[in-house]
């Protein structure tokens, strides 16, 4: 059976162990194209592994994944970047040596062609190419808001704009999916409010969202549908409301004491 | 004074030669992790294809110049095959090893290129048939040729080069992302094993140059040389902070100026104990000395530029 062509993601009975340790048991999800796809639960329930999956840097043990209307269950990240997917990270992993405008133009990588022969003869498509780079991540830095850095070494940004940057070098992937992993993480509540009108921005551009986050009101404000992750199994999935009321979600998730 | 004076040409010219080499250990490194000890015999190889190949073209009569260049093309274009080929089939399979397999193994294709070399130019010494003469220049009392002059010139440009390419290409951008963060980079759609290969083809380009510097300069090549020169270079990589390109620089003009000197005056500073024959002495005396007392190297905590 081919999934409904509105899926952007199409998770179907996925598995994933280290050892003897179940990372993942059974999960079967999709993710609508345009949409925000909120991922929660407790630490451990294998929210960061989906993750993994989904970007190509864990190869799964059973089950399929499809993005788009392709099969890439076994597949590198950067082939997988190329098909559409970018991501952050949880513990932000930017190059913290090379500038702001350089991290998004590493970003850009994917899509330029410049080889080492066009950039040793710096030919006229060359030269386009990389005047282009330059203003597209300029274009970026704006639109994530940090544009006064851009000649600043990622390690010197603070913490909230080096979560912006990291969005901003994804966006450079020219992703069909953006995933986030708890991009609030340690963000203070003004950070968090206007983070939370990126993503709705980021959304509006047409790019599907799928969000990790502890942050429960932001997962609830912002998000279309949520699924909840425990001990590797999902729990319950739909609208951030009637997941809040699910009982299971509530007992896994909030430790039974609301129940 | 006029010793001094020469002392510091010698040492600028060995140097060069030093600088080129040590780039690429060093950009091996910083994108592998890996010590490559066979990119001494890459130097080697280098000078061997080019003897070969510019006495097929001065036998065909070519003009000398024109011979030069072409050979040491040649050289260049057969030691990035040689690079990118020692990648793929000896290091590549061991990505993922513990990180004491892939440096034995580069020590074992140290020994099988030095082997091959034997076997194919012999175990003789060959004289390097430079078609003109290299006219000598006084400056004061000191005396550089122009095949010196020639090396410092040649190697500041390509050091240059490279630096702008690393920092101002978009292959020098993949490279400096996979050498800070393997992961993130891949994730932004570089392609690691390509960046890999784009790198050893780079550093044993400059390999080749090399050999053919050191071919030029000393008019003698055999199939023995790469071994000191690699790990002469390797020290002058360590001495900048292995990993980094302006230390591997460096590290390789500051060894040369080290030896040419010490060599120089080690007989007078011991009233004749020592002589210049000692010269190797002073390279591996900086390796240790850097070792104990500043291990990152002169430029090592600047991870900046790192590719």
């Amino acid at each position: 059976m081919t999934p409904p062509s509105d899926h952007l993601i199409e998770l179907s009975g996925v598995g994933k162990h280290f050892g003897g340790v179940i990372a993942l048991a059974d999960v079967s999800l999709h993710i609508k194209q345009g949409e925000i796809y909120g991922l929660i639960g407790p630490n451990g329930a294998g929210k960061t592994t989906l993750f993994n999956v989904v970007t190509g840097l864990y190869q799964l043990d059973s089950g399929s994944f499809d993005f788009a209307g392709q099969r890439y269950t076994q597949c590198k990240p950067h082939l997988l970047a190329q098909a559409g997917i970018a991501r952050t990270f949880q513990n932000i992993r930017l190059f913290a040596n090379m500038s702001a405008l350089e991290n998004i133009m590493v970003g850009r990588h994917l899509r330029t062609r410049t080889g080492i022969w066009g950039a040793l003869t710096r030919n006229a498509a060359a030269r386009a190419e990389e005047r282009a780079t330059v203003q597209r991540a300029r274009e970026l830095l704006d639109y994530v808001g940090i544009s006064s850095a851009h000649q600043t070494l990622a390690k010197h940004l603070s913490y909230g704009e080096q979560r912006r940057l990291e969005i901003a070098r994804a966006l450079a992937t020219e992703p069909k999916l953006l995933a986030l992993d708890e991009p609030a993480a340690g963000m203070n509540a003004t950070e968090t409010v206007a983070l939370k009108a990126l993503l709705q921005k980021i959304r509006a551009s047409g790019i599907t969202v799928l969000l990790i986050e502890h942050d429960v009101k932001l997962i609830m404000g912002l998000c279309d549908r949520v699924a909840v992750l425990d001990y590797g199994k999902k729990i319950a999935e739909g609208a951030p409301e009637e997941v809040r009321r699910d009982p299971a979600v509530i007992a896994a998730y909030l430790g039974g004491e609301a129940a | 004074m006029d010793i001094l004076f020469q002392q510091i040409i010698n040492g600028l010219v060995q140097g060069s030669v030093y600088a080129l080499v040590a780039l690429g250990y060093t950009m091996v490194y910083g994108i592998l992790g890996l010590i490559n000890f066979a990119h001494g015999e890459v130097v080697m190889i280098g000078a061997m294809v080019a003897l070969t190949a510019l006495q097929a073209l001065l036998a065909a009569a070519f003009a000398p110049v024109l011979a030069v260049l072409l050979s040491l093309l040649v050289a260049v274009v057969a030691c990035m095959a040689l690079g990118y080929s020692i990648e793929r089939i000896a290091y590549r399979p061991l990505r993922n090893a513990p990180r004491l397999a892939p440096l034995i193994t580069a020590i074992g294709v140290s020994i099988v290129l030095q082997n091959l070399a034997m076997m194919i130019w012999g175990r003789e010494y060959h004289s390097f048939p430079l078609p003109f003469n290299s006219i000598s220049h006084h400056f004061g009392g000191a005396v550089a040729n122009d095949v010196q002059i020639g090396i410092v010139v040649v190697a500041l440009i390509i050091m240059l080069g490279l630096m702008w390419l690393v920092h101002h290409t978009r292959m020098g951008r993949a490279m400096r992302a996979v050498a800070e963060n393997p992961a993130a980079a891949t994730l932004m759609g570089v392609n690691i094993n390509r960046v890999i290969s784009v790198t050893f083809m780079l550093g044993s380009a400059l390999a080749a140059v090399a050999g053919f510097m050191v071919s030029a300069n000393y008019g003698i090549v055999h199939y023995y040389m790469g071994f000191m020169l690699g790990l002469k270079a390797f020290t002058a990589a360590v001495l900048g902070g292995i990993g980094n390109l302006r230390g591997a620089m460096l590290g390789g003009v500051l060894l040369g100026l080290i030896e040419s000197l010490g060599a120089g005056y080690v007989g007078d500073l011991t009233g004749g104990f020592l002589g210049s024959n000692y010269q190797d002495v002073f390279a591996f005396f900086v390796l240790i000395a850097v070792l104990v007392f500043r291990p990152s190297g002169l430029l090592g905590e600047k991870l900046a530029e790192r590719a």
